[in-house]
């Protein structure tokens, strides 16, 4: 079996980001940028995978400029086995993602793709559930467990109410939470190793793939701002304020 | 045109934010329709039928409808999506599921979460975990939208009698099976449409200690919330995660005990009404929002709290 896992390269999530002052984004220059979050789930997944012995190749892509370079290698420093970038400067949605990776696996010929289930930068939460209806194959979003039983994957997702199980035939897709492992940590060997594996280089506009925005960025501000609140000494003096003072209780 | 609102409901009853989306629907265009597909579905149906702000709804049924899964339902609202200038759901773990699936069959960039319509092309989202707001304008002919409901009121649940129409179910799509769903049953009032929300973090220390804020919650009428961490400790289950990846919550009062308040965590309470926070650091970040901060052990003020919510006999029930 082979996995294609979707990485992509974000704002670190510890970064407190900040509004441009001329209101088209916000500020990336000199910023930490690390990988999405719940792609290092992604990754980890397929790798643990492969050391169970079900997987025989795991290959990390990303689409994005030249340094999302970085964000393969660390996957490779991880354990994948391959990388691909997928260069392209232009701003680009979750539909163009999806049709991007769809050549991607045209060519590669996965039986699955991991990928996060949202990108903390754009907050959008589509590109595994797209990617997955341009194929046709079965989705399992947000999942917390994936039992593998040999052309079937049995998934627990996590939902509003709760936990629900499905199972689905591969090839399939899976968009990961952060319930669903541990990442672990790249090792200095294994992130020299990862500097030997190959990284394949394609031009987002060599993929035949119509990627032009069909959303305008209108404009990005700051969210209003919450008044600043106080500091209370005591229980009884919380009590009294919540009663008489915001009458919440 | 019209727009299409997906409802969500259990078969039984309609899921309570699909009047929150409703909202939503109706301030794109007044022409709103709304799509059940479901199995033995005849009474959320029916009540979809009485909100005042739906004109028609279109009801799929078959078996294979039962339990949500989106391959099964995205080819049906695509077939009927000709008709529709817009599909509307909520953007709770049902439509993030769904959505995505219609848009890329109907080649749309869709646009996730809004919290106000601008205009029929134009939205407010947040992004950055909310640390950020992008209004964005979608160039596509058919809009594909989801809906941050705690951002809209709901709307009127009777009164209305719209016409319902069946329309006939698609092929099941058999790669995929649902197996189960592990509900965690209560009666307390629900997360995300709960007054008051009481929440634990990793200052919590175990799920034994959850406890207190059960109390808590119970003295209060409220619904249980938690942080990542204290969900990821096993202190308690998934479903009362509130933050980035977890429920966006927008009660009155909204009480953090022992949680540190990470920029993931308040993209998911920091538009509650009321803010307290309980933390024995001051310097932590769930101050920087809270009203009301009360900087003390857990421990010694939560079961004092207690105390003193017995000592008035004045609350709500
Ligand atoms: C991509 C991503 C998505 C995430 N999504 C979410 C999300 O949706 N929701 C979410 O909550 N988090 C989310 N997180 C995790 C988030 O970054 C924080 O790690 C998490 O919110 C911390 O939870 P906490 O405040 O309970 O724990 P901690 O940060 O460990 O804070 C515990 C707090 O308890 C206090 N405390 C300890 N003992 C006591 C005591 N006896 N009395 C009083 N106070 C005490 C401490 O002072 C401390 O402030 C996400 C992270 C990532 C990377
Ligand atoms: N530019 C990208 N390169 C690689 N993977 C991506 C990219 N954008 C999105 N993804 C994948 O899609 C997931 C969901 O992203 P989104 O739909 O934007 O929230 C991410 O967690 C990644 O796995």
């Amino acid at each position: 079996m082979k996995i294609l896992v979707a990485v992509k390269r974000v704002i670190d999530y510890n970064v407190q980001i900040r509004v441009k002052e001329d209101n088209t984004g916000v500020v990336t220059d000199n910023v930490k940028m690390s990988t999405n979050p719940p792609d290092d789930n992604a990754i980890e997944e397929a790798v643990k995978i492969k050391e169970a012995g079900k997987a025989t190749e795991v290959v990390a892509v990303s689409i994005g400029e030249e340094k999302a370079q970085e964000t393969v290698r660390k996957a490779l420093a991880v354990g994948a086995d391959k990388g691909i970038l997928v260069k392209t400067d232009s701003v680009i949605e979750p539909l163009a993602v999806s049709k991007l990776l769809q050549k991607i696996v045209e060519k590669e010929k996965p039986d699955l793709v991991f990928m996060g289930k949202q990108a903390i930068d754009d907050d959008c939460n589509q590109t595994g559930q797209m990617l997955s209806a341009l194929l046709n194959w079965p989705q399992a979003t947000f999942a917390s467990k994936i039992e593998i039983k040999g052309d079937k994957l049995e998934v627990t997702r996590e939902i509003d109410e709760g936990l629900e199980t499905i199972e689905i035939n591969v090839p399939a897709i899976v968009t990961c939470d952060l319930r669903l492992n541990e990442p672990r940590y790249a090792s200095l060997p294994n992130i020299m190793k990862a500097k030997k594996k190959p990284i394949e280089q394609l031009n987002a506009s060599d993929l035949g793939v119509d990627i032009t925005p069909r959303i305008e960025q209108v404009k990005v501000e700051e969210p209003p701002k919450r008044k600043a609140g106080i500091k209370v000494s005591s229980v009884a003096e919380l009590v009294q304020k919540l009663k008489n003072e915001a009458k919440v209780i | 045109m019209s727009v299409l609102l997906i409802a969500e409901h259990n078969n039984k009853e309609l899921k309570p934010f699909t009047l929150n989306a409703s909202t939503a629907a109706s301030q794109i265009d007044n022409d709103v329709h709304a799509i059940i597909i479901g199995y033995k579905c005849d009474e959320a149906a029916k009540a979809l039928s009485e909100l005042p702000l739906i004109k028609k709804v279109i009801q799929v049924e078959a078996s294979h409808y039962e339990n949500f899964v989106a391959e099964n339902f995205a080819p049906v609202i695509v077939k009927l999506a000709e008709n529709y200038s817009h599909i509307i759901s909520s953007a709770n773990t049902f439509g993030k599921n769904l959505m995505p699936r219609i848009a890329a069959a109907l080649d749309t960039s869709q646009i996730s979460d809004i919290i106000k319509v601008i205009a029929p092309d134009t939205f407010l989202r947040p992004i950055y975990a909310g640390n950020a707001f992008a209004t964005v304008k979608s160039k596509d002919a058919k809009k594909c939208v989801t809906v941050r409901p705690t951002s809209f009121d709901p709307c009127e649940s009777s009164g209305g009698s719209a016409p319902i129409e069946k329309a006939d179910p698609g092929e099941e799509f058999a790669k995929t099976k649902f197996v189960k769903r592990e509900e965690v049953k209560s009666d307390r009032p629900e997360l995300g449409t709960a007054r008051v929300v009481v929440s634990g973090g990793r200052g919590m220390q175990s799920g034994d200690n959850f406890k207190l804020i059960t109390s808590l919650a119970d003295k209060l009428n409220a619904a249980i919330g938690a942080s990542r961490a204290a969900v990821d400790a096993g202190y308690i289950s998934n479903d009362h995660q509130v933050g980035q990846t977890g429920k966006v919550v927008v009660p009155d009062l909204y009480i953090a005990v022992g949680i540190s308040g990470a920029i993931q965590h308040l993209a998911g309470m920091k538009e509650s009404k009321v803010i307290v926070a309980i933390n024995k650091d001051g310097e932590a970040p769930i101050f920087s929002v809270a009203d009301y901060g009360l900087e003390a052990d857990l421990f010694e003020a939560v079961p004092q709290f207690l105390e003193e919510l017995n000592k008035l006999n004045t609350i709500q029930k």
